[in-house]
């Protein structure tokens, strides 16, 4: 990659993010308005009773007794201005509720993320190694296996084994609370309640990295410049390393890079199963309770990381593969 | 450890509280300071103001945090709050409150007459349907001195005594919310009331710490240090935190009913199904009149003897709620045990849809309804098939269609279904609670009013004199009237009267003790060691 590509390159495609993440605000505002009830018949159904002045307070309360268009004019406005709106459910500004719950999402998916992808992509090389003998096809049952298994079964059985039969792990929540922690404590804590949905989370993708990677280097393996570096005399771990897997690398970092956008609301089962409080379940109750700004503020939030996700996985494919050009 | 004087005193104040207090000591249990309670609450409340929101957990939760003047005991006998002693004129206008001394609310302000008569007058009235419609008869409300308050109404209302629990008409500090809008107001977030514990942290989506309040009204009380409340909104997983004991009180929907005989056997757990009388839902299948054949009494008749209502409490609520018999749950005043539902009949059912000229065509089949299925958890699924394979042996084919909590509300509101699963709170009386669903001038387009559409001139009159009547004894014979002809109309399907299983580690002492259960303060739970 020329170096004097790249503020033209990102200036190109920071312009085309934002009319791609404004497209994605209106037909999500469009969208989470065409789904029957709104947030004041939840409220009525949730209290047990209603009568016609308290409906038409909520929703002049909420602003819904303003026409779509106008509703979307003053979402569209305020979004401009970066700011994601008020949640009069909750009685608080959006940013705040989501911002509350981002830092528990990421620690969760960022875990789960490089467990997968480092265990997912060593598993799979050392299948590709191995290929026909007893470890690869125990690499490929246990990878199978945890691709076809839905994820909240895999997080209650993994709380059956190690929060009720060993107790050796809290089965739900993300910390001990009211209990006086510091420092490390706190730390041990956390990584306590973590280790579960994390794995749970993991194992999914991690038995796709496994597949992706071991049927891609058995691909590259039967290519022209690996048998010539072997003809060379390349050591036989050299050529995995630096010709096998390097190359096998690229559809892995396109799955990866899909998936790093999806980690803010790929995890409402695991965050559901073990009351972990992340933002995929501050969307899915959102969208229970049609909160709409909140609904919006979360599905706003994903769809950046999307685009930067996008956008960083297209440099990284240049620097592992020197033959890709940046291009806008 | 044991009682001290000054809370012995203290109990005395109030003859249930000294009762709880005699029979504890009785088991050779003393109320023991300290330690705290964890538990489970579920859906998470959007806000924690009672009044503003009145969700089952915004009240089991803010039931600790705020009070109303009174509470009521399992057979709904009234139980001084924050009001120390009552009286009712002759007439059944006139109810002085005298109110307890030395309350303050969790800013150290003092409450007193105003508050109360801003929290019944101004507050409620605003924001709560429920209190709305009730607290329109109050023709003034005074205070003659700070701790006396004196309402007097436009016409006597025998049950307004009911409306003075906690979770009808909370005590809510004035000063906080005077001149504001009243879901707006910061206080909302704050949450500010006289309870025995008071909001210390609310980290969204992950629990609610709850704190001794130090300037509580009751000397010595709470016992408790702080209640945890933990978000956990799977159903098995809440099971799973009960089991390992990371939780020691669910209560509500928080364990479904099949899970409930497996920990009724687990020999640290109690489970109770107690502490419902109060708000003594009945469930009913909600028939929309206007749809045909449903207009038709025979057909309903018809629905509601193809329906084993055994069958329904024991396999799929396995003991928790009891038989429907009639409109009227029998924990609610003025039940009538002597008006009654035709039993289960599949045959009589079948002579009933024939006499309607309803033959089944070739399939078996005589007409198709289509059944929305009430989306609150996987036992209301269950009962949706049970139901279609029930109605389905009469020739009655049921579709079954799914949807979620926010469209529900909207279809029954907007009367777009044609029959699904209905409950509401009966409040203990059943001009409160029950005559709403069933007298024409209710039907609205709006959730819990008679959404059904029925309609009959006498049911309309019978409530009405009932509602009007100062002497419970002509209340009685209207509601003995107005049961019998419910009974013979079936205007909507009565098949449970519904409780939820409190289900405590075996360390809780006095989760339940009110008909209110788990709404109450907990002032007086204590965990033994």
């Amino acid at each position: 990659m020329e170096a004097s590509k790249l503020p033209g390159f990102l200036l190109r495609r920071g312009v085309k993010a934002v009319i791609v993440v404004l497209a994605i605000v209106v037909c999500n505002f469009l969208l989470v308005h065409a789904a029957p009830g709104d947030p004041a018949s939840v409220i009525a159904g949730q209290s047990g009773a209603a009568d016609a002045v308290f409906l038409e307070q909520l929703r002049r309360q909420f602003g819904l007794d303003q026409p779509l268009y106008v509703q979307l004019w003053i979402y569209l406005k305020s979004v401009l201005s970066l700011d994601l709106g008020f949640s009069h459910r909750q009685q608080a500004p959006v940013a705040q509720l989501v911002l509350e719950r981002l830092p528990a999402t990421l620690l969760l998916t960022g875990a789960a993320f490089a467990f997968a992808l480092a265990a997912g992509v060593t598993l799979g090389a050392l299948a590709a190694q191995r290929v026909g003998r007893w470890a690869d096809s125990v690499i490929t049952v246990i990878a199978l296996t945890f691709y076809a298994t839905p994820l909240f079964w895999v997080g209650l059985m993994l709380v059956l084994v190690f929060s009720v039969w060993l107790e050796w792990l809290p089965s739900f929540g993300m910390s001990s609370v009211g209990v006086e922690m510091h420092g490390l404590e706190v730390v041990w804590d956390v990584a306590q309640h973590l280790l579960l949905p994390a794995l749970t989370l993991g194992l999914f993708y991690l038995a796709v990295y496994a597949r992706l990677t071991r049927a891609t280097m058995l691909e590259v393996a039967d290519q022209d410049f690996v048998k010539t570096a072997r003809a060379k005399g390349v050591p036989e771990g050299r050529i995995l390393r630096a010709h096998v897997l390097r190359n096998a690398l690229l559809p892995v970092i396109t799955f990866a890079g899909i998936q790093a956008g999806q980690l803010l609301g790929g995890s409402i089962l695991v965050e559901t199963v073990f009351a972990w409080p992340g933002i995929g379940r501050l969307a899915f109750e959102a969208l229970l309770a049609r909160d709409y700004p909140v609904l919006l503020g979360v599905f706003f939030c994903t769809s950046v990381m999307v685009v930067l996700f996008n956008l960083l996985t297209d440099l990284l494919y240049a620097v592992i593969d020197p033959r890709v050009e940046v291009a806008g | 450890m044991t009682v001290s004087r000054r809370g012995l005193l203290a109990a005395t104040a109030s003859a249930p509280a000294l009762m709880r207090v005699q029979e504890a000591l009785a088991q050779g249990i003393a109320p023991r300071r300290g330690g705290t309670l964890t538990s489970i609450l579920t859906p998470e409340p959007p806000v924690l103001q009672i009044g503003v929101n009145n969700q089952g957990p915004t009240l089991v939760a803010a039931g600790k945090i705020f009070q109303g003047l009174l509470t009521f005991s399992p057979t709904l006998e009234p139980v001084p709050v924050l009001a120390k002693s009552w009286t009712i004129s002759p007439d059944g206008k006139e109810y002085v409150f005298r109110l307890q001394e030395g309350v303050k609310f969790h800013d150290g302000q003092p409450m007193t007459a105003e508050d109360v008569i801003f929290s019944i007058t101004r507050f409620h009235f605003e924001v709560s349907p429920r209190a709305r419609a009730i607290f329109a008869l109050i023709d003034k409300a005074e205070a003659p001195d700070p701790l006396t308050v004196r309402i007097t109404l436009k016409q006597p209302f025998q049950p307004f005594l009911l409306m003075f629990d906690n979770s009808a008409c909370a005590i809510v500090p004035k000063h906080l919310f005077d001149g504001q809008d009243f879901r707006t107001a910061p206080a909302v977030q704050r949450a500010i009331g006289t309870g025995p514990f008071r909001l210390a942290e609310w980290q969204r989506g992950n629990f609610i710490r709850l704190e001794r309040f130090a300037d509580y009204w009751k000397p010595g009380q709470p016992y408790l240090d702080a209640i945890i409340y933990r978000i956990v909104p799977d159903s098995q997983s809440r099971r799973l935190a009960l089991e390992t004991g990371q939780v020691l009180l669910t209560q509500g929907s928080d364990v479904e009913p099949f899970d409930v005989p497996a920990l009724r056997s687990r020999p640290n757990l109690d489970v109770s199904v107690k502490g419902w009388e109060y708000f003594s839902p009945v469930a009913w299948i909600e028939l929309n009149h206007r749809v045909k054949p449903l207009d038709d009494v025979r057909v309903r008749q018809a629905i509601s003897m193809a329906v084993d209502r055994n069958f329904i409490t024991q396999r799929l609520w396995f003991g928790v709620g009891k038989p429907a018999t009639n409109p009227i749950a029998s924990t609610t005043r003025f039940h009538d045990a002597s008006a009654k539902i035709a039993g289960y009949d599949v045959r009589a059912a079948a002579a009933l849809l024939d006499a309607a000229g309803l033959r089944p065509n070739a399939q078996g089949v005589r007409f198709t309804l289509k059944h929305l299925t009430l989306p609150y958890g996987e036992v209301w699924s269950r009962l949706a098939e049970y139901l279609k394979q029930s109605l389905r042996q009469v020739g009655i084919a049921l579709e079954l269609e799914s949807t979620d909590a926010g469209s529900w509300a909207r279809r029954v509101g907007a009367w777009e279904y044609e029959t699904t699963i209905n409950f509401v709170y009966q409040f203990g009386d059943p001009t409160l609670g029950v005559e709403r669903t069933y007298v024409s001038t209710n039907i609205q387009k709006v959730t819990f009013t008679n959404t059904g559409g029925y309609a009959n001139p006498k049911v309309d009159e019978l409530f009405a004199a009932a509602r009007n009547a100062a002497d419970p004894k002509d209340r009685q014979a209207a509601f003995s009237a107005v049961q019998k002809i419910l009974c013979e109309e079936v205007p909507q399907i009565w098949l449970m009267e519904m409780a939820f299983p409190t289900i405590t580690d075996k360390k809780v002492r006095n989760a339940v003790t009110t008909g209110l259960g788990v709404h109450a303060s907990f002032d007086d739970v204590f965990l033994t060691a």
